[in-house]
């Protein structure tokens, strides 16, 4: 549990080879303005994937009738927010979001911080211990969360923090791979700038805060993005941990109304889905590049 | 090793209390890491092995000493235990179906983006990779709808076609083939993603040498891109396995388990065993999950090291 702030996480990629420069590369690729037909496919792919978000949201603008209707309508016939109304209203959506926004950004905030602290004591300095360290964080990367769950639990319970706030972000403000990332990161910075600092006279943490952390920037940028969409996603661990309703995450909300009293309220649900997935697709509608760029170097989704 | 200079400019003079103030703050920058690690990471880790020989139960909570050590009984339990037999054939369909079926769309998809096509790339592959960022709740919840029989999205679409689609969600023979077909759907992009950078590092030069040496599209892609692309396909492979080994979300929200208890899952059994409160052998099920795991990742660095 306390491994993965992404769930279901991987090693890094095997990093591609070499960047062959592939403009123009007019030979293979000449028939390219007559393959009207891979376009063809391609989009009833794109319709295919997307389609299930489209009727998503249509649907959650839907009444309860018209969504049991057969067959099924595609555009609302009487659009209308009452099931969102109800959502916030009735269920205390507002409470969930509320606090899945405040543990992601917790979670998101302390492994920026620790784990590039980590990284760049790994990567730049020497210190007694540092082989340990290093062996041990890697080697618990590839653990899965499902093998920490039982005695986590029973830890968080035992420090009295079960249906607390704190119990849902403590376990996951520290991650292995936030730590390989930011090593990885910093590796590949000059070790003279450490030595300029220190001919200038500045302290080694500020050093680090002050010339390091500053050209962080592409690597921060990577760790925070997947880190609050692993935070906001993850299901598990809130599950066993929120307990009341006033500690409900977005997904423990979802999933326990899907499967509770209120399975059969389709709207409802259809709306919960939305309120869901909607903030998360606009930050990564807006951060697509850098999002797409850190699968493809770390393999982690 | 404190000894060791592993600066590459050479030429510093460090004394003994530069050395220590770097390793002062070396330390200091650690041990917030280090501190949360040991308590959430490392002993978890080490108390779950533990528990797995104990017969720990919800309510020695508060008594962690009065646990008996009772060796190895709690695996030989989930072994000889119908269901979980049953959830670990449902999980090894689960992964052996839906992990190549998800490799060959994602390498589809990757070589249409890459090869194919000159305009829109981007656009395609963004629209296939949305699905991976969601909530797998929020998108079992919404499947479960589109899957519904009848009056489902799914069913109504194959109608048009004149096929009378499934029960897909309550027939025991079809729920798993339906995870299947959503997890693809969410997790392909992933996949392409990876393959699109392992494509793209192919050199173009290559391609057009043997197009000069007359070889067709296939035997290019069969030839010349199959075999650079080995590791990244081997990674994608096990990464892919580990995931769908744990999958838990998928049957919790759209089948519970059933029907029958076709589309329980490793995961959520050992969920299950630990909502009974039996915490013993819920710890010694994840670390078989655990083991299994890691002779797949012991697989892919073999196949690895053999190649390089």
């Amino acid at each position: 549990m306390s491994v993965d702030t992404a769930p279901r996480q991987t090693a890094p990629a095997p990093a591609p080879k070499a960047r062959a420069s592939r403009t123009g590369s007019g030979m293979v690729g000449a028939s390219q303005g007559s393959r009207w037909w891979l376009y063809l496919v391609l989009v009833v792919a794109l319709v295919a994937v997307i389609a299930p978000f489209v009727w998503m949201v249509l649907g959650s603008f839907k009444g309860e009738g018209e969504l049991r209707q057969v067959p099924p309508t595609w555009l609302p016939q009487h659009a209308s927010l009452d099931n969102y109304t109800q959502l916030f209203s009735k269920l205390n959506f507002g409470q969930f979001f509320t606090n899945s926004i405040v543990v992601a950004v917790v979670v998101t905030a302390g492994n920026l911080v620790f784990c590039s602290m980590l990284g760049y004591a790994l990567a730049m300095l020497d210190f007694k211990g540092k082989k340990v360290i290093f062996v041990a964080v890697m080697g618990t990367l590839m653990i899965p969360g499902v093998v920490t769950f039982v005695p986590l639990f029973v830890l968080v319970a035992n420090a009295g923090l079960i249906d607390t706030i704190p119990g849902l972000f403590l376990p996951f403000l520290v991650s292995p791979f936030g730590v390989f990332l930011m090593r990885q990161f910093i590796l590949g910075l000059p070790r003279d700038l450490l030595d300029a600092g220190r001919v200038d006279g500045a302290g080694e943490l500020r050093i680090f805060f002050r010339i390091i952390l500053p050209l962080c920037g592409p690597a921060l940028a990577t760790l925070g993005i997947l880190t609050f969409l692993g935070s906001w996603n993850n299901f598990l661990w809130p599950l066993v941990v929120a307990q009341s309703e006033d500690r409900y995450t977005l997904p423990v909300a979802l999933a326990l109304y899907s499967t509770g009293q209120n399975s059969t309220n389709y709207g409802l649900l259809l709306a919960g889905a939305t309120v869901v997935i909607i903030p998360i697709l606009v930050v990564f509608l807006i951060f697509q590049k850098r999002f797409i760029e850190g699968i493809a170097t770390t393999g982690l989704k | 090793m404190t000894t060791v200079q592993t600066g590459t400019t050479g030429a510093r003079r460090r004394d003994d209390s530069s050395r220590r103030r770097e390793g002062r703050a070396a330390w200091i920058l650690a041990i917030p890491f280090c501190l949360l690690f040991l308590a959430f990471t490392a002993w978890p880790v080490i108390q779950s092995l533990f528990m797995s020989i104990t017969d720990t139960k919800a309510r020695d909570l508060r008594h962690p000493f009065s646990v008996n050590v009772i060796g190895l009984d709690n695996f030989a339990k989930a072994l000889s235990d119908p269901i979980f037999r049953q959830a670990a054939g449902n999980t090894a369909y689960f992964v052996l179906v839906g992990m190549p079926l998800t490799l060959v769309v994602a390498l589809a998809a990757a070589v249409a983006l890459d090869k194919g096509i000159a305009r829109f790339r981007a656009i395609f592959r963004l629209g296939f990779y949305m699905p991976v960022i969601t909530s797998i709740v929020a998108v079992a919840v919404v499947w479960r709808f589109l899957l519904q029989d009848p009056g489902g999205l799914i069913n109504t679409a194959l109608g048009w076609v004149g096929i009378t689609g499934p029960n897909w969600l309550g027939d025991p023979s079809w729920s798993m083939p339906s995870l299947i077909l959503m997890a693809t759907w969410r997790n392909f992009g992933t996949a392409m993603i990876i393959f699109l950078a392992g494509l793209q590092a192919v050199p173009a030069e290559l391609h057009e040498a043997a197009a000069i040496d007359g070889a067709g599209a296939w035997k290019r892609f069969r030839h010349v891109t199959m075999p650079l692309l080995r590791p990244t396909l081997l990674f994608v492979m096990v990464t892919t396995a580990i995931g769908y080994l744990q999958f838990f979300e998928e049957p919790f929200v759209m089948t519970k388990g059933g029907p029958l208890n076709s589309t329980i899952s490793l995961s959520m059994y050992t969920y299950q065993q630990f909502g009974f409160g039996n915490y013993g052998l819920a710890s010694a099920m994840s670390y078989l999950i655990f083991v299994v795991i890691a002779i797949v990742t012991a697989i892919q660095f073999r196949l690895l090291r053999e190649r390089t």
